[in-house]
């Protein structure tokens, strides 16, 4: 196990093309980090420079106290599980787990001790003999995990892991990621652009846009207090409302709306489509005010199951505590 | 498609047992004329059932050839076709695999360049350069040996574009993988990537001995001595001016002989030929 640091990291192709504008953080021994963002963003290319997979344009990578920038994948000391598996199909299960431990030139005993092991703690031990095709997806996925676990390694690496499995697949394997990461207490780095799996997992999490880190900071805290507007509109189901006001952006989010009697309105909705799902309603509309330019912001409200939602004016207020500010020009949360 | 049409189940038989009975009937032919003797087969009309002398064409062919044109032992020739059937795929596939890794995995300067190289030699067979080749070949003093006979052959594009666009559909992922797993590129290569091509191998292997086995205007340029002489060249060289002069019998038997390997490795093999075309394992 050991921490990762990662100082002014960059990554470009072409002098034009800039992916990673320099991302900083310092990943404490043991943590579990999440890196969200949409496709595109550069979160898989920033742990595929961790992974060894890319090189590092600028900057430094240091797992431990090592500078890893110029050294090969197998010299980190990290083990990484792909999103489609990457499993050798000619090889059974135990041979794909056994495959990087007999590189490394381990004995027999070791090997095998190593390889039961992991498929004990991931219920693989049936299966040892098979080849990955007869498997399930979420049998392949427990075969990389244990491919990652057999090895030992300093630093986990997962790049969108759960993406090919089915939503109940992935509700159970977020589970079982979590119990493992907190039996073995290995430093993870995981990425993905599901929100959820990222406010589940994460102990601390990174939210990338265009090659930046918009905002490092535990889920609770990103969400409680997202630093930009992108943060603020990619976070959330649906995301924080951004209403332009008095020069500057007006950010509440849908469950912080509550509907009041017209005289205390501190938002006008001209409601339009209604979802009701159950254990609350979401209503849609535009803001009944349009601002100087004629032009309305969309605002969804989160309602409970028992409010009676139609199409027409509804009128909303929120607490001041609920309500966050943001300079519309560059984006940036404005503190109170 | 499900349709219940008698007449027409009826004409698509019929069709297909004169398509069978179009390309079997000279085979059967064949087999009948290398069982009987020569005077039998000249008389008109021939006779249409196997005769007596199988065993005798046969074993006579096979120890000593014909009595006129060729009379090297067809046992011998046999075995010169086995070689040249097996050095070729083999000769093939070794060098197409590897340079075909190559232009897949490693990026190098002008690789894109190499490849089109490669490629561009498929518009030049052996018939379009035969002269040059030969030329070499002769300066070489390669002319009547095994390595005059395979070596120039060997060298192909089509096998590299097969192993390449087989490569191409390895997901990347795969070689990422054995590289945290710390193996290095030629590791990946035997450990990985020989195993998953074993069903393109077997394919190539059996299109490329029967190319081999064929080979016609080549071995025949460059075979003078009867014992370097291929099977196919041997049945060209048994052919001697006249009805009269050929052993006929003796022909058809060499013919029957020269067509069982091919037709063999075709029957054996099946089953990875069509695995190798149709299926990739990944």
């Amino acid at each position: 196990m050991a921490a990762v640091s990662l100082r002014d990291v960059r990554k470009s192709y072409t002098p034009e093309l800039q992916v990673i504008h320099g991302v900083n953080m310092e990943i404490r021994d043991g943590e579990f980090i999440v890196i969200l963002g949409p496709s595109g963003c550069g979160k898989s290319t920033l742990l595929r420079m961790v992974a060894g997979l890319e090189t590092i344009t600028a900057g430094e990578i240091l797992i431990g106290d090592r500078v890893v920038n110029k050294l090969e994948p197998k010299d980190r000391d990290i083990a990484m599980v792909f999103q489609n598996y990457a499993l050798y199909p000619h090889m059974s299960v135990y041979d794909n787990m056994a495959y990087g431990l007999r590189i490394r030139g381990l004995s027999q005993n070791e090997i095998s001790e190593r390889v039961n092991k992991a498929a004990e703690i991931l219920e693989l031990k049936k299966f040892l003999d098979r080849k990955p095709r007869a498997l399930s997806g979420g049998q392949r996925q427990r075969v990389a995990m244990g491919r990652a676990i057999v090895r030992e390694p300093q630093v986990f690496l997962f790049d969108e892991p759960l993406s090919n499995l089915d939503a109940k697949l992935r509700v159970q394997m977020r589970g079982e990621l979590q119990s493992l990461h907190r039996r073995l207490g290995t430093t993870s780095l995981f990425v993905t652009h599901d929100q959820v799996e990222a406010m589940t997992l994460a102990q601390r999490m990174i939210v990338m846009n265009a090659g930046r880190a918009e905002q490092i900071g535990a889920p609770l805290e990103v969400y409680a207090k997202p630093a930009t507007t992108f943060v603020a509109g990619f976070i959330g189901s649906p995301p924080m409302n951004l209403i332009p006001k008095d020069g500057r952006l007006l950010g509440v989010r849908p469950e912080h709306l509550e509907p009041c009697a017209a005289s205390d309105a501190m938002l006008t909705m001209d409601v339009d489509l209604i979802e009701p799902l159950g254990a609350d309603i979401i209503v849609y509309g535009h803001e009944g005010n349009p601002g100087g330019d004629g032009s309305s912001a969309r605002i969804a409200a989160r309602l409970p199951a028992d409010a009676k939602a139609q199409a027409g004016k509804l009128a909303v207020r929120y607490a001041p505590q609920n309500a966050h500010w943001f300079d519309p020009a560059s984006g940036k949360r404005i503190e109170a | 498609m499900v349709e219940n049409r008698p007449l027409l189940t009826l004409w698509s038989h019929a069709v297909l047992l004169a398509g069978i009975a179009l390309v079997a009937f000279p085979l059967y032919v064949t087999f009948v004329a290398s069982t009987r003797t020569l005077e039998e087969i000249l008389q008109v009309p021939m006779p249409l059932l196997p005769g007596p002398h199988l065993w005798e064409n046969y074993s006579q062919v096979l120890s000593s050839g014909t009595t006129r044109g060729a009379t090297a032992p067809v046992g011998q020739m046999m075995l010169n076709s086995l070689v040249m059937a097996l050095v070729i795929p083999l000769g093939k596939m070794a060098i197409s695999v590897i340079s075909a890794f190559a232009i897949v995995y490693f990026r190098f300067p002008l690789r894109n360049f190499f490849f089109w190289m490669i490629f561009v030699t498929l518009m030049l067979p052996v018939e379009v350069r035969i002269i040059p080749t030969f030329k070499v070949i002769a300066d070489l003093g390669m002319l009547n040996s095994y390595a005059g006979l395979t070596i120039p052959l060997i060298a192909s594009a089509t096998a590299t574009f097969l192993f390449r666009q087989f490569f191409m559909t390895i997901p990347d992922e795969l070689a990422e993988a054995a590289r945290v797993d710390g193996a290095s590129p030629m590791r990946f290569f035997m450990d990985v990537l020989l195993p998953l091509s074993k069903t393109t191998m077997a394919a190539l292997f059996v299109i490329q001995f029967i190319y081999g086995w064929n080979q016609y205007l080549w071995p025949l340029l460059i075979t003078t001595d009867e014992s370097m002489y291929t099977s196919v060249i041997g049945i060209k060289r048994m052919i001697v001016g006249g009805d009269a002069l050929t052993e006929w019998h003796l022909v058809m038997a060499t013919a029957i002989l020269a067509m069982l390997p091919p037709a063999l490795v075709v029957v054996l093999m099946q089953k990875w030929f069509v695995k190798g075309l149709v299926e990739t394992e990944k």
